[in-house]
């Protein structure tokens, strides 16, 4: 579950991160914020959470009047030139677990957004102060950019100030220069439907996309479903021995049953243990292997890991 | 005119590690002959599955890897109970991995199960920060998330050590690559790669640095006291220059020549005239690739020996020569009597085109799902395993 904007504001203040509070109405827009909070010297920001084609999911941080080009973007990240959207609305609540109209840098703090990778304009850093939301836009703080920087890097996100209305070329002798800042991992997340929105983004818009057209669901969640839950299943099964070997049993008595029918009997009748048994031989020999040196590799990573984080030995 | 027709012969065909071209398909035959290695026939096959007491590879079945040099002293010696270490390696110049790379390292893995010996694998970031103009960082990066590739591939990791150039370049290590460096002169390496004037000194002052892990002296923390140690390189054929260089710098230096296992080059899908190139998306199946994708490229994009129309097909057959799906197939499908049946059918006309992609996408989704599930096991601390400069006490167990 996503932390609360009150769970928020008190680990800010544990850290001893300076903000400024602000409460008003539910804002949806950026001009919105601005009736409230306009008046007070802070840049405000705007916020877009972008998917690429990998479903690799980014939050872009911007000064309200930064221009934000997303093929430019997209092609300095090295995702080709339409390699970028705006993310689908289900993601924003799924992903980031904030309501609609709230994204924002802080939803990083969220497990569910642990591998969203954070674009912060460079030119934040011109301003004192910088309103966000606290995972909700009900309200509006502003702190100074490097604390928020430093806060999500000390949480251990992917966050980097890049110059966003910067234009480089981007070809076979120029790599794409915020290569560096495409995840690694695309978050496992079920259930997201695939419905790509068309939108337009101005100076004013926010997180939110202005849905021109909705394609409807191409891939379908029953099937986004299954994918997670076998890697679920198969990384969580490589370091615990009773989950191992329930899969493994899983497999063979697949094959045991598949084999054992009515015209198999017939055919075989007495010799059909050693049929299924060559039939298991043959089509899980090379499967079990792999899975036994995942396990073995799982373990050996887990003994490794501890001993170099075991304090020397008193002498 | 001699001379342009003499020049014309060489252009027609281009193999070096940065570059694999032909007009035309690929002539190994005259690649064996211009390298100067050997082919690898059934003998070494039956061989190698009478030593190791189980079924070769498929890649040894199907000719895949066709090519040595001195295999078959690495196996007298084995048979005599001398054992051997197994080096590999790849420039991670990009992360979209796809099938034609992990070739190696499926084989790589058999040897290791089959013959029980240890394994390092070589990750020349700084080849590729060199040739490819990327960042030091960026590298670096690709490096470590090509290893979670690399180790997806079910290496044993008590025998197994991965290393990268940045990290790992340095003390004996790096006193092997001077003492290869002061044996190759400038003009040989030109004469052996390739290179310019134009080319920085970085790019010329480089083989040595994918040369020196053929020496057991290069890693003190596995090999001590074993610099007798022989070494098996099982690699693409495009790599064959830096063990020429190797091979005649080893016994100068008192160490043993590495021996080489080599590999024809998977074929892009839309035909044999190159390699796949992970500069071009259609040209290959990626890892990364989603059961559609594999479906949608194998179907658009699969160069296709069969006729133009369907009774064409019938009565002249699929030249299977450049047809794609069947090349594809006799390198992944593990069953030669269903390769076979396969060949009869398809080659008679019987078989149409569209049956033998459907065959290639079951199969290939196969593998490409099961690599997958591997890879997301990997966790950046079972690289750090892996990477990790730590004695592999069980490595000849």
């Amino acid at each position: 579950m996503g932390i609360s904007k009150a769970q928020l504001l008190q680990r800010l203040q544990a850290q001893q991160i300076h903000f400024s509070q602000y409460d008003h109405p539910v804002v949806m827009t950026v001009e919105a914020q601005a009736k409230h909070v306009g008046h007070i010297k802070a840049g405000l920001s705007k916020n877009l959470f972008l998917k690429d084609k990998k479903h690799r999911f980014y939050i872009v941080s911007a000064l309200a009047d930064t221009k934000v080009d997303l093929k430019v973007l997209s092609q300095r990240l090295g995702l080709g030139k339409g390699g970028l959207r705006m993310a689908p609305e289900e993601a924003v609540v799924e992903v980031l677990e904030v309501p609609l109209g709230s994204v924002t840098p802080f939803a990083l703090v969220n497990e569910s957004a642990r591998s969203v990778s954070l674009l912060l304009d460079q030119g934040f850093k011109t301003h004192e102060c910088c309103f966000f939301h606290p995972l909700s836009n009900d309200t509006s703080i502003s702190l100074h950019i490097e604390d928020l920087y430093k806060f999500l890097k000390s949480v251990g996100r992917m966050v980097a100030y890049v110059d966003l209305e910067a234009n480089p070329t981007v070809g076979k002798d120029q790599p794409p220069d915020l290569a560096a800042l495409v995840p690694s991992d695309a978050p496992s997340i079920q259930n997201i439907s695939e419905k790509t929105a068309t939108l337009q983004i101005d100076g004013d818009v926010k997180s939110k996309p202005v849905a021109v057209t909705a394609k409807a669901s191409k891939v379908s969640s029953g099937q986004q479903k299954e994918k997670s839950v076998n890697n679920a299943n198969s990384s969580s099964s490589f370091a615990d021995p009773e989950q191992f070997i329930e899969e493994i049993l899983k497999k063979a008595s697949a094959i045991v049953v598949a084999e054992i029918k009515e015209e198999n009997i017939k055919q075989h009748g007495g010799q059909l243990g050693a049929v299924v048994s060559n039939s298991l031989r043959k089509n899980l020999s090379l499967e079990l292997k792999n899975l036994a040196t995942m396990f073995k590799n799982t373990a050996y990573t887990e003994g490794f890991g501890a001993g170099i984080r075991c304090p020397a030995k008193r002498l | 005119m001699e001379k342009e027709t003499k020049a014309d012969e060489e252009q027609t065909q281009v193999i070096n590690p940065w570059e694999v071209s032909a007009k035309g398909k690929i002539d190994y035959d005259k690649l064996i002959d211009q390298f100067g290695c050997q082919r690898l026939d059934q003998s070494f096959v039956d061989r190698v599955h009478r030593l190791t007491n189980r079924i070769p590879h498929i890649f040894l079945r199907r000719n895949v890897f066709f090519a040595h040099r001195d295999l078959n002293e690495i196996l007298d010696a084995y048979e005599r109970g001398e054992k051997f270490y197994l080096y590999t390696g790849r420039g991670p110049s990009s992360e979209a991995l796809h099938l034609g790379h992990l070739v190696p390292f499926m084989f790589t893995k058999y040897l290791q199960e089959a013959f029980k010996v240890p394994l390092v694998i070589q990750l020349t970031d700084d080849e590729k920060c060199m040739w490819k103009n990327l960042t030091v960082e960026e590298s670096k990066r690709l490096a470590r998330e090509n290893a979670k590739d690399i180790i997806a591939c079910g290496f044993d990791v008590s025998r197994t050590f991965i290393f990268s150039d940045f990290d790992y370049v340095g003390g004996a290590f790096y006193e092997n690559m001077v003492k290869v460096a002061k044996c190759v002169t400038y003009n040989k390496v030109v004469g052996i790669f390739g290179f310019t004037g134009e080319d920085h000194i970085g790019k010329i002052s480089f083989p040595p640095v994918q040369a020196v892990p053929s020496f057991p002296s290069s890693f003190p923390h596995l090999f001590s006291g074993k610099d007798k140690l022989r070494c098996l390189i099982p690699c693409a054929i495009d790599q064959d220059p830096y063990f020429r260089m190797t091979r005649d710098v080893a016994p100068r230096l008192g160490y043993n020549k590495p021996a080489l296992i080599e590999s024809l080059f998977f074929p892009a899908l839309q035909g044999q005239t190159g390699k796949m190139s992970a500069s071009d998306a259609n040209s290959a199946i990626y890892v990364t690739d989603s059961q559609k994708a594999i479906k949608e490229k194998v179907n658009r994009y699969a160069f296709s020996g069969g006729q133009d129309s369907i009774e064409n097909h019938r009565k002249y057959g699929a030249n299977l020569e450049v047809d794609i799906p069947f090349k594809y197939l006799s390198f992944f499908l593990e069953d030669d009597e269903e390769l076979e049946h396969i060949r009869k059918e398809y080659g008679s006309g019987r078989m149409l085109t569209g049956e033998v992609k459907k065959r290639l996408i079951e199969v290939l989704t196969e593998i490409v799902e099961r690599h997958r599930a591997a890879r997301a096991a990997v966790t950046d601390e079972m690289v750090d395993a892996f990477m990790a400069v730590r004695p592999l006490p069980n490595m000849f167990a």
